[in-house]
């Protein structure tokens, strides 16, 4: 069989494939911002679905101007008081969440009584929209920045309690057993094998606990709050600035994936007892 | 006090019904009437087809599981909860993944109150005994399964158990890291002869390494058929000690001994 032409010319070379795979992703955002730029700037085509040429950008916004809106923030300043405020919420919820989730989750997970009698409310609070809880947060604890992480505490408890309670319960029989024979009494299974069991699917659920802290703090913020991203694009929308309203997702989404590295290094560091797929050492 | 001349474990009259879970009707009699005793320093070997409940028995042993009729004890005392002068190495992994493989031999240690500085020392001590010094930064996962299983077995052994039960410990082993592991332990065993109860499948695995090996029947009710000294002499290579006459002559005996009940239990496999 021939070989088709194609594969020999240089394309093979440039196409999308390990190694180049950071070049094309780069150049897929900037095609993205060029066909925004182009399909929302009045003037550059012709309306085809809106009657007036400036419709589409007072929709979508125009990308340098997004862009010229984010940078005014950083060179200004201006931005990092709110960016402060969100963050310290995420990390306040984050970490309130987490350690309740751990604490009554072991708990629950312990006590077959308790957690019986618990079952249909915790099925209820969890399938309940919690989101929804945001306006009554905001009666109890004011439009300060205890709401907003009242919010995402009860977003991140329920997904780390879920997985404390699926860790207690799938350490392996065997594992349990040879440490009691072992001589450990309950207090020890517990520190040495109920936690650090619990641990690994609390820590396999860290991106997703990091990411609803932040919803927390972003959704409580917009809906009611004098500081904080969400207040920023609350503010933009108030006066129909989209170009703003763009800008403000435009960095939540940058600190969503800052947030979600640090994630990744930090399970890198602690879970280096768990088999990885491939984990082989290239010289 | 224990009394002198007792047996190390004597396993009297056990029976073990298994419920079923669903309905109270599937009930499953593993054990019926099994009587067994292991002297102190001996090398007892059970075989018997499996599935037969050859785990089970061990476990009734260790006090994991309570039998539903007979007694256990350990030098002449009944048995309260879990055997504290035994060591269990388990058919399966049970080793803590979130541990290397050093901290899980200091485990028992740890659980005992000893200093970590103690219990490192004594824990890279036994490593080397197994054959694994150097090799105990690692996490379960990234060791093969044989050193998996040598970090069991210095897990147990650094306790200092009385009396060791192995279950079926060697089995997922390849030939030659098995037949290593055997002389291995028969050295280890041979140092300051412990009462070890051996549980296996493999019936030349038996013959090799201990005193004395007890056949049991193919399940349900199974129970003792089976007696045989092993009057080879020791100190043995479990290799080379296949090819001599005597061993042959003993494996014979035994097999045809074995041989219905290996069939029964096949066929009642072959049944479900
Ligand atoms: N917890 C249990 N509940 C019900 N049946 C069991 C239980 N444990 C073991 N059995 C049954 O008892 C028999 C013996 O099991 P086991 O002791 O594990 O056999 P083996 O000789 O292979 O170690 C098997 O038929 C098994 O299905
Ligand atoms: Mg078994």
């Amino acid at each position: 069989m021939q070989e088709p032409e194609s594969s020999k010319g240089p394309w093979a070379r440039i196409r999308p494939q390990q190694g180049n795979l950071l070049v094309w992703q780069v150049l897929m955002m900037i095609g993205f911002f060029l066909l925004w730029h182009v399909l929302a700037v009045p003037g550059i085509l012709p309306p085809i679905y809106f009657d007036d040429a400036s419709k589409a950008a007072f929709f979508f916004g125009e990308p340098l101007k997004v862009f010229a809106r984010v940078w005014e923030w950083f060179y200004s300043g201006d931005i990092y008081a709110h960016l402060w405020v969100t963050l310290w919420e995420t990390f306040l919820a984050f970490v309130i969440g987490t350690l309740s989730g751990l604490v009554i989750g072991l708990w629950l997970a312990l006590n077959p009584v308790a957690s019986a009698l618990c079952d249909p409310y915790i099925k209820a609070l969890n399938s309940m929209p919690r989101v929804i809880l945001a306006p009554i947060f905001s009666v109890w604890f004011g439009l300060d920045i205890a709401s907003k992480v009242a919010l995402g505490v009860t977003l991140v408890f329920f997904v780390v309690f879920f997985n404390v309670y699926q860790g207690v319960r799938e350490v392996s029989p065997t594992v349990l057993a040879n440490a009691r024979i072992l001589g450990a009494n309950p207090k020890q299974l517990l520190r040495y094998v109920y936690v650090p069991s619990a641990m690994s699917w609390v820590f396999a659920s860290l991106h997703n606990s990091v990411g609803l802290a932040f919803v927390g703090a972003v959704v409580g913020e917009y809906l009611g709050s004098s500081r904080g991203v969400g207040y920023l694009i609350l503010q933009a929308e108030g006066t129909f600035d989209i170009n703003t309203v763009f800008a403000g997702i435009l960095v939540l989404t940058a600190f969503a994936l800052v947030l979600d590295l640090l994630v990744t290094l930090v399970e890198r560091r602690l879970m280096v007892w768990q088999p990885r797929q491939g984990e082989t050492e290239r010289i | 006090m224990a009394l002198q001349g007792a047996p190390a474990l004597a396993l009297e009259n056990i029976t073990v019904t298994f419920a079923a879970r669903d309905s109270n009707d599937t009930r499953y009699t593993a054990l019926k009437d099994a009587t067994l005793t292991v002297a102190p320093g001996e090398f007892v070997s059970v075989v018997g087809p499996t599935g037969c409940g050859k785990s089970t028995l061990l476990n009734v042993a260790v006090g994991l599981l309570e039998p539903s009729s007979g007694s256990v004890k350990v030098f002449g005392e009944p048995l309260v909860g879990l055997n504290q002068k035994a060591g269990y190495l388990f058919q399966t992994e049970a080793l803590m993944p979130w541990r290397t493989g050093l901290d899980n031999v200091t485990a028992g240690l740890e659980f005992r109150g000893v200093s970590r500085e103690e219990a490192v020392r004594r824990a890279e001590d036994w490593l080397a005994r197994v054959g694994l010094a150097g090799h105990g930064h690692r996490y379960p996962h990234q060791l093969s399964g044989g050193m998996r299983r040598r970090v069991a077995l210095a897990q147990t052994l650094i306790l200092d158990p009385q009396i060791i039960l192995m279950d079926e410990p060697f089995s997922a082993l390849d030939i030659q890291t098995r037949q290593l592991m055997e002389n291995e332990l028969l050295e280890l065993w041979s140092a300051d002869r412990k009462s070890v109860l051996f549980i296996t499948h493999d019936l030349e695995e038996a013959i090799s390494l201990s005193d004395r090996v007890v056949v049991l029947s193919a399940g349900p009710g199974t129970h003792p058929i089976g007696e045989f000294s092993i009057d080879l002499p020791r100190p043995r290579d479990v290799a080379e000690i296949r090819l001599t006459p005597r061993f042959v002559e003993l494996h014979t005996n035994i097999w045809h001994a074995m041989k219905d009940e290996v069939l029964k239990g096949y066929a009642r496999t072959r049944i479900q």
